[in-house]
């Protein structure tokens, strides 16, 4: 799975770093290491619902702080 | 010209081909419209010159730059020929202003001999014997003595403008120019052009298919926040929602990349002991070219366009990168094979008002776009100073404490020369050259729209609003 976390700026400034470190405390935690690819990308498109986050083909809204273990297990963790 | 965006006429007239250029380009209507575009600009009667076949013909040459100018010339800084008013070449001449007083210092200055007095004690020069070495201007008591220049040469510091013996026309020297484009703003006649690369932008733009086939970049320098300063209602992000309406996917600050190469260069002199920068082109160039026994003590650090160019391709390698900034000399850095592959075409920011204004886009009429990646320090290696206050910084957020940074920032070409010269002969006293050729930084690049006294304030501003306060937090994601 390519998990590509949005570093555009509308994202950057909704905190997509955050987003990024809860990635990686996640995907270390639970050792999806050899499953998860992480990556950020410049501008998912999404500009004004960020922070946006594409797994594999689809683009997930929205991404904040508060919703994002419900994100996290609904699409990444049941999918895999 | 309703609002005035640019300093100078000429720059307005480089601007109106450029833009008529690319109106056609997007109509796909550019092969045999030279005639419609001269049109447009000259009009009847001749404005500009003797007569409106000059006027046209001058055009011509100004279409053939706009289209990418002369393939067989490895330079982008060409001369237009026909545009060349072959200024006089006077060197040293005495003035109105000679009294005809009777001390005549100058003639006792004058190691050469080379002064006389007419009836009227009033100073002649023998230019067969003048050798320009300026003292009798130095010491006539009312400054009556003046060194006349082309603009061009005055201009070019590095001494790279000479003459065609022909014509009496600018010659440049390939050997020696660094591109950074001070003759293009200098010359009163528009007659040194840096080449555009409009025609590929509009080009990988329409074949993106809106971005669907591929996603195209634009990397715009942190100068950018003093510029598009001539409305005082345009906003910034108004200017990146116009960059966006042109056909750009994202729009990414290339001092994000300025973050990374702070950060990578405070580690590379720690370790080496003694560097000079590696962002400006036309420095690098012009330590290569002039300096070549200090090539090894240029960061290895690829410039911070190229750094975030190379990340925006690690991401997405079909994407294509357009650089936008204030610089000629980038049009040459983005053809070194260690860029080439990363940096796709560059832009200044006049060509981007040319190409803005051949949509007829109105900026001032768009909702803003957000334009934040970098940290406060990545934004201001804009001006001169930041590179070596982002070094410092980056220093200190390494922990690197057994190294003490003294670096010297050098404003301008003359000024890079003369810590160039020092380090040569291993007398300077500085340990991190910042090398900027322009005057000012970036901020008095050439391809700027205008240049302004209030343009080093609006950079630190810009850099204030950054979300990320250090550089260790904006690159922390990307290393």
């Amino acid at each position: 799975m390519k998990i590509s976390v949005c570093v555009g700026s509308s994202c950057h400034l909704r905190g997509s770093y955050d987003i990024i470190n809860l990635m990686k405390e996640n995907i270390e935690s639970r050792h999806l290491e050899d499953k998860v690819e992480l990556a950020a990308a410049f501008c998912l498109g999404k500009c004004t619902d960020g922070v946006s986050v594409k797994i594999d083909d689809e683009i997930v809204v929205g991404v904040n702080k508060e919703n994002f273990d419900q994100i996290f297990k609904e699409h990444v963790l049941d999918v895999l | 010209m309703t609002i005035k965006k640019f300093d100078t006429q000429v720059q307005y007239l480089e601007y109106k081909v450029l833009r008529e250029v690319a109106r056609h380009a997007w109509d796909d209507t550019l092969v045999g419209s030279f005639d419609a575009i001269a049109g447009n600009i000259v009009g009847d009667k001749p404005t500009m010159r003797c007569c409106i076949y000059k006027e046209r013909a001058i055009v011509a040459q100004r279409i053939d730059m706009a289209s990418g100018g002369h393939k067989d010339n490895p330079n982008v800084i060409e001369v237009l020929n026909i545009a060349c008013d072959g200024c006089p070449v006077g060197g040293y001449q005495v003035t109105d202003n000679c009294r005809g007083c009777i001390a005549h210092r100058c003639e006792d200055a004058c190691k050469k001999g080379a002064i006389t007095f007419d009836e009227n004690q009033k100073a002649h020069i023998d230019k067969e014997k003048c050798v320009n070495c300026g003292m009798c201007a130095k010491v006539c008591p009312y400054s009556a003595i003046k060194d006349y220049q082309r603009p061009c040469v005055e201009a070019c510091k590095i001494g790279a403008i000479g003459m065609n013996e022909y014509d009496k026309s600018a010659k440049i020297d390939n050997e020696k120019c660094i591109a950074c484009g001070a003759c293009v703003y200098q010359c009163p006649f528009g007659a040194i052009m840096d080449k555009s690369y409009i025609l590929e932008v509009i080009d990988m733009i329409k074949k993106s298919e809106n971005n669907t086939k591929y996603k195209v970049y634009a990397v715009i320098a942190p100068s950018i926040a003093s510029q598009f300063t001539y409305d005082s209602s345009l906003k910034l992000g108004q200017v990146v929602s116009g960059i966006k309406a042109l056909g750009f996917h994202s729009v990414v600050e290339a001092a994000l990349g300025a973050d990374m190469v702070a950060y990578n260069e405070a580690a590379e002199l720690a370790e080496k002991g003694f560097l000079t920068s590696s962002c400006c082109p036309a420095f690098v160039s012009y330590v290569q070219k002039a300096f070549p026994q200090l090539k090894e003590n240029v960061s290895h650090n690829l410039s911070p366009m190229a750094t975030i160019s190379k990340k925006i391709k690690e991401m997405d390698p079909e994407g294509k990168v357009v650089f936008i900034g204030p610089c000629t000399a980038k049009k040459m850095e983005i053809r070194l094979d260690t860029v080439k592959p990363y940096v796709d075409s560059a832009l200044t920011f006049a060509e981007l008002q040319a190409l803005i204004d051949s949509r007829n886009i109105d900026m001032t009429s768009l909702e803003e776009s957000p334009l934040d990646n970098a940290s406060y320090y990545g934004r201001i290696f804009a001006r001169c100073g930041g590179l070596a206050d982002a070094v410092a910084e980056a220093l200190l957020e390494q922990g690197v404490t057994d190294f003490q940074l003294e670096g010297i920032s050098c404003d301008g070409i003359e000024e890079c020369r003369m810590a160039l010269l020092k380090a040569s002969k291993g007398v300077l006293k500085a340990n991190f050259i910042e090398g900027m050729a322009c005057v000012g930084g970036c901020i008095g690049g050439a391809g700027c729209l205008t240049h302004g006294p209030k343009n080093k304030l609006e950079i630190d501003k810009y850099g204030k609003e950054a979300k990320e306060k250090s550089i260790e937090d904006a690159i922390k994601h990307f290393r």
